[in-house]
């Protein structure tokens, strides 16, 4: 896909994420906004999947794992923009009996996600048990996932590191938000990650950085790693992002990670995204 | 009536059993072990389908979140380690990604409540029941034999969804036939009587026909229950008994909080509230010692339901 189209599809996905947190008054708008890029890329480029029919089990597709499910709102709707569901269906998220329930989840059967997310730190150790069972079942698909940098701070990401290393689970690549954002303020601040790259290359992953934010880079390095599976590591990216990004009163700042803005504040926030698809 | 000993087993020998026959007949069937691939008994099915054992070292979260990853796609994965790392340890991760998220996982817990013995209190979970009987869509069995465990074990593979499935460490008579069919949700009323019934599960089945023995000898007759399935419970077959006996008694190697107790309270305060009295651990830590030393210091043992049973009837 031209990237000129890619960056039409992932303007009207930002529309999306500002338009439904903000109906709502809630959600989080700031990890959303930040891996539009790399979430349109990967449905619209770099995965082979099926929205229709949607199955559970995926067999002979890649699958994707959203470890960071506060970033509901980007997947929602890129998910919705790929055919999955209505793109209407948008504007109940967070609504009493909407299938977009505030982090994803498999209970009302909203096609497109196989594991509730939420509770941070679980999605790893989910995409390899995934990936395991693609091995199984001789399925040569990949697992992809996405993880917030904060998250990384869980115990078990790093449980799920080590025995994917040790197991030479070379089907995966998985993908981190470095963003240097959480709640409380700078990652770096609040609990510091050290030397990340360092970290996950000592964990036996092999390692790859990239920039979320530029289409042609994006392209490059999914490209790389997608020629690196099967060698007997499994793969990281660690994706240089802005929080907020596309929006320039959100860009950058912790403070968006978990606040809908208000009407005058989403007014601002629509004139700087192009309206490329429709809205929902 | 008197029951025949068959042998004498522990449970955990039952799933062990019980997995190796079902990795014959079910090529879906996986295995995750953290570390204790011995004491589970998993090690035929190791040997047997290598490829379908996963072995994930100390790390029981992540062995949880991978169980339930390996759903998809088909596989039913049966993860193996002690009752208290298979659920307080990782009660967030079987939440989330295994009941919530509906997973096919069947969680296997070996050296459940005090019978673990000289491990002490740390590993003596007494919890367990409460807190996955609590979660939504999860279905909890405590099987009270060898044999019954082994037909859960095969049983629960058929059954799609998560399932708890807890057992323990100690040698304990066997009594369920070999070819008895396992029914998930339906009791085994093992004795029918008129005075008392007594409703248990896991080891405090075999305790409670010595007690029924005991009060039989009495004059007293018992009704005998065999509640392999706390979740969902046979409300049914509980109701009947009580409507006959009008007062019961359970018992459980369990906290009183959370139990089979609690369970059957529930029912009962809802639809037949009757004298009922609870064996159970009463909001205490265990401690070291032998299984059987346990059971009597923590009231858990034949005498003490023998003495509950005469309450309850005394309280009618």
């Amino acid at each position: 896909m031209e990237i000129v189209k890619l960056e039409g599809i992932a303007s009207q996905v930002r529309r999306d994420i500002v338009r439904m947190v903000s109906d709502v008054n809630s959600g989080h708008p700031g990890g959303s906004l930040g891996c539009t890029d790399f979430l349109t890329f990967l449905y619209f480029e770099a995965m082979n999947h099926s929205a229709s029919p949607f199955s559970m089990d995926g067999k002979n597709e890649d699958l994707f794992f959203l470890s960071n499910g506060h970033i509901s709102p980007v997947w929602y709707s890129v998910l919705a923009r790929s055919g999955y569901f209505p793109v209407a269906e948008l504007g109940t998220f967070r609504k009493l009996s909407s299938r977009l329930q505030g982090h994803p989840s498999t209970d009302k059967k909203l096609p497109g996600i196989r594991m509730a997310s939420g509770s941070l730190g679980q999605g790893l150790s989910n995409a390899l048990g995934a990936a395991q069972t693609k091995k199984l079942n001789n399925d040569p698909s990949t697992i992809f996932t996405l993880h917030g940098d904060g998250e990384l701070q869980e115990g078990q990401i790093w449980e799920a590191a080590m025995y994917g290393a040790a197991n030479k689970v070379d089907n995966i690549i998985a993908t981190i938000d470095f963003n240097g954002r959480q709640i409380d303020g700078d990652v770096e601040n609040v609990l510091s990650l050290g030397n990340l790259e360092a970290k996950w290359e000592a964990f036996g992953w092999e390692v790859l950085s990239m920039n979320g934010h530029d289409f042609k880079n994006i392209r490059e390095i999914m490209t790389l790693a997608k020629s690196r599976l099967g060698k007997g590591k499994p793969i990281v990216i660690i994706m240089k992002t802005e929080m907020g990004q596309g929006v320039d009163f959100m860009v950058g700042s912790h403070k968006w990670h978990g606040i809908a803005p208000n009407a005058e504040q989403l007014e601002d926030a629509l004139k700087q995204l192009e309206e490329t698809l429709g809205d929902y | 009536m008197s029951f025949e000993i068959l042998g004498n087993k522990d449970t955990r020998s039952g799933f062990g059993e019980g997995l190796s026959e079902l990795g014959k007949i079910n090529q879906d069937v996986v295995a995750l072990c953290a570390d204790l691939t011995g004491s589970l008994k998993m090690d035929a099915f190791q040997k047997e389908h290598p490829e379908r054992f996963f072995q994930v070292g100390i790390a029981e979260a992540n062995m949880m979140g991978m169980a339930a990853g390996m759903t998809i796609g088909g596989k039913i994965p049966f993860t193996g380690t002690f009752a208290n790392f298979s659920t307080g340890r990782v009660y967030d991760q079987i939440r989330q990604s295994i009941a919530y998220s509906q997973k096919n996982v069947k969680i296997c817990a070996s050296h459940a409540g005090l019978t673990l013995g000289e491990d002490g209190a740390t590993h003596q979970i007494l919890e367990d029941i409460g807190m996955i009987r609590m979660l939504p869509n999860m279905t909890v069995i405590v099987p009270a034999d060898f044999n019954q465990t082994k037909q859960a074990t095969i049983a629960i593979a058929k059954h799609y969804g998560p399932v708890y499935l807890r057992f323990g460490r100690p040698v304990m008579p066997i009594f369920v036939k070999p070819d008895a069919e396992f029914i998930i949700g339906k009791a085994d009323v093992l004795q029918e009587g008129t005075d008392v019934t007594i409703i248990a599960c896991g080891h405090l089945v075999w305790k409670s026909i010595e007690a029924a023995k005991i009060l039989s000898e009495q004059g007293i007759s018992v009704e005998l229950i065999n509640m392999h399935t706390i979740k969902p419970l046979d409300a049914t077959a509980i109701l009947k008994s009580v409507s006959k006996t009008s007062c019961v008694v359970t018992a459980e190697e369990h906290m009183r909080n959370g139990g089979l107790g609690e369970a059957v309270a529930q029912v009962l305060g809802e639809h037949l509230p009757r004298p009922h009295e609870f064996v159970a651990v009463n909001d205490t830590f265990g401690e070291s010692g032998s299984p059987m030393e346990l059971m009597t210091k923590y009231g858990i043992d034949t005498q003490n339901i023998v003495a509950a049973a005469l309450k309850a009837i005394s309280r009618k």
